[in-house]
């Protein structure tokens, strides 16, 4: 009775016109298919203009060796190992810190006008142009603390940037969590620590990874902070603590595309192949650790 | 029970349903439970919970009204009503659950062995070792089915021996024959029935003297529904037990009181009608018990 096309058998009083509503959502598909294939040819353009000059400089030597002014000698030890020391301690700071912060605006502030007036301005962070991070680190973490241009400064400067992302994914994160789990643990005589510790947090922890890792994506690849905060642009030796002075990839790739020789623009293209490298691994680690969790706790 | 002028009588207004049976014998399928179940009388037991002048209010809402009640120990006691007339919320004020609803407020006492569990220097965490509640829809830990019947014991500083208990209370909870052999393994990898008798042997490991159950079998099918009665009818030996219910077939099987709420004319819930559940399913006090009993409102 009825046909694919909808045309037999219509009831008095309906227009079905299925075949026009079949085509509208056919149109819809290839827009959004279409935005979806314009940003993937970008990236594969992207990538190409690295990896086509860059590919022919990779090598060991690159990652072994420290910066020299002789392109064939140069490396990027120092700022491999910079990079590490800078996102290492942002994320340990802005985990403890960011989580810490959403633990207690979810689970123990009352929602009121302030919290929400708080809550806004925290994700409102999240738009500040990173500069502006760098200047009140060097304020605040170079001049008052007087932690130098060091790894410590550097690394807190980039924590108070990715601070916001964390506490906003791990608030998210933790909301997620549903109401059954904690009544659950509060019925069978748990204090609210118990029920957070033991089962919002296990049930929150993927969330709250997957913030982590955006923090440390965005964290490896920022540049105009750590130029403020005094990140030098040659330096001939590996961090050794918190105070020693640092380099990182992306002053490092900056700084080789500001020289006049032909070399340096392949080595920084050499070089971004590396950063990419480094992030990945870096993610991939945290998407494991994340998996493990989501494995171990699903409701 | 003082709102009784002010409650629109809705056995009349509804009276559209066939009304073939008379009234002397409106409740037959429910009656011949009835007769065959136990159903000893149980107010020969003394009071273990005694709910005087319970009022909450949600904000602004007055969710439950005036509502005076004694649950009499080692019993069951089944809470039936039409939706939203304030059943689950006096069951969750006898384990100070509501405290976790920021805009609730609760007055009025409710006697727990000679101590009002509403005073404020009552601790709410201890209220509920000893006050077990079973939620509607199951809701074990994703943790393993040992470590859900073992978690709450161990936060509140159980110091026996840990497998002699969780395979005590898998065992009232009838569940011990079906998940001995795999202790370790996810309590989310149950079926749903059995997902509910691990949050019953869940809540028997903390000791408590009261289980409360909301809608334990709502979400379940009818086997499964049997042997949570079942399992209900064998613990009420040992424990009392307050269970919600939207099924009054269930309320007539299980419990030996029935505690009937309604809804007043301001959408108050208010306590109809209390007394043994033989009493109330065969010869109701309450021409709106008899309305609802019989399925011509609700």
């Amino acid at each position: 009775m009825i046909s694919h096309t909808g045309k037999a058998a219509t009831v008095a009083g309906y227009e079905p016109r299925v075949a026009s509503r079949r085509i509208t959502g056919h149109i819809w598909k290839w827009v959004f298919f279409s935005s979806t294939a314009l940003g993937i040819v970008l990236l594969i353009m992207l990538l190409w203009s690295v990896f086509e000059p860059g590919v022919g400089w990779l090598s060991w030597h690159l990652v072994r060796d420290m910066p020299s002014r002789v392109p064939e000698k140069a490396g990027m030890n120092s700022a491999i190992w910079g990079s590490i020391w800078i996102v290492g301690t942002s994320g340990v700071v802005s985990f403890i810190l960011g989580l810490g912060t959403a633990i207690y605006l979810e689970e123990y502030a009352s929602q009121n006008r302030w919290t929400n007036i708080l809550q806004t301005n925290i994700a409102n962070l999240a738009g500040v142009p990173s500069i502006v991070y760098g200047l009140l680190g060097l304020v605040v973490f170079v001049d008052w603390m007087h932690a130098g241009r060091s790894v410590l400064a550097g690394g807190l400067t980039m924590a108070l940037l990715t601070m916001p992302i964390v506490v906003v994914s791990s608030r998210e994160a933790i909301r997620a969590v549903p109401l059954s789990l904690r009544q659950a643990a509060y019925g069978v005589g748990a204090t609210k620590w118990q029920a957070i510790r033991h089962h919002v947090l296990p049930a929150a922890f993927p969330g709250i990874m997957t913030g982590i890792i955006l923090a440390m994506s965005r964290a490896i690849g920022e540049t105009a902070p750590l130029l403020a905060v005094g990140g030098a642009s040659q330096v001939l030796f590996n961090p050794t603590g918190p105070l020693s002075s640092f380099m990182v990839m992306p002053l490092q790739i900056y700084n080789w595309t500001g020289r006049p020789q032909a070399a340096f623009e392949h080595l920084a293209a050499a070089a971004i192949i590396i950063l990419m490298v480094v992030l990945l691994v870096m993610n991939s680690l945290a998407i494991a650790l994340r998996e493990y969790f989501s494995r171990k706790n699903r409701w | 029970m003082s709102a009784h002028a002010t409650v629109r009588n809705d056995t009349q207004e509804t009276g559209s349903r066939p009304q073939g049976t008379p009234s002397q014998a409106p409740f037959s399928g429910i009656a011949r439970d009835l007769v065959s179940g136990p159903h000893p009388d149980p107010m020969e037991h003394e009071v273990i919970l005694d709910i005087r002048e319970l009022n909450v209010h949600y904000g602004d809402f007055h969710a439950v009204k005036d509502v005076s009640l004694a649950v009499p120990q080692s019993s069951i006691t089944a809470f039936i009503g039409p939706s939203g007339c304030g059943k689950s919320t006096v069951l969750r004020c006898i384990n100070r659950m509501n405290d976790l609803v920021p805009s609730a407020r609760v007055d009025g006492t409710i006697e727990y062995q000679g101590q009002d569990l509403n005073s404020r220097n009552v601790d709410p965490v201890e209220v509920r070792r000893h006050i077990g509640m079973v939620f509607q829809r199951p809701n074990p830990f994703p943790k393993s089915i040992y470590q859900n019947v073992a978690w709450g014991a161990r936060i509140n500083g159980y110091k026996g021996n840990m497998d002699d208990l969780v395979e005590r209370c898998l065992t009232r909870a009838a569940l011990w024959d079906e998940v001995k052999d795999k202790l370790k393994e996810s309590g989310l990898s149950l079926s749903g029935g059995q997902q509910q008798r691990l949050c019953i042997a869940r809540a028997l490991a903390t000791e408590p003297d009261v289980l409360l159950l909301d809608e334990p079998a709502s979400a379940l099918d009818p086997i499964s529904t049997l042997k949570i009665e079942e399992l209900l009818r064998e613990l009420q030996a040992d424990y009392t037990i307050v269970i919600v219910t939207h099924n009054m077939q269930q309320a007539a099987r299980v419990s030996d009181q029935t505690v009937f709420f309604s809804l007043n004319d301001d959408r108050q819930g208010v306590l109809v009608e209390a007394g043994p559940t033989q009493k109330i399913f065969t010869n109701p006090g309450d021409s709106r018990t008899e309305g609802y009993i019989t399925g011509r409102f609700g």
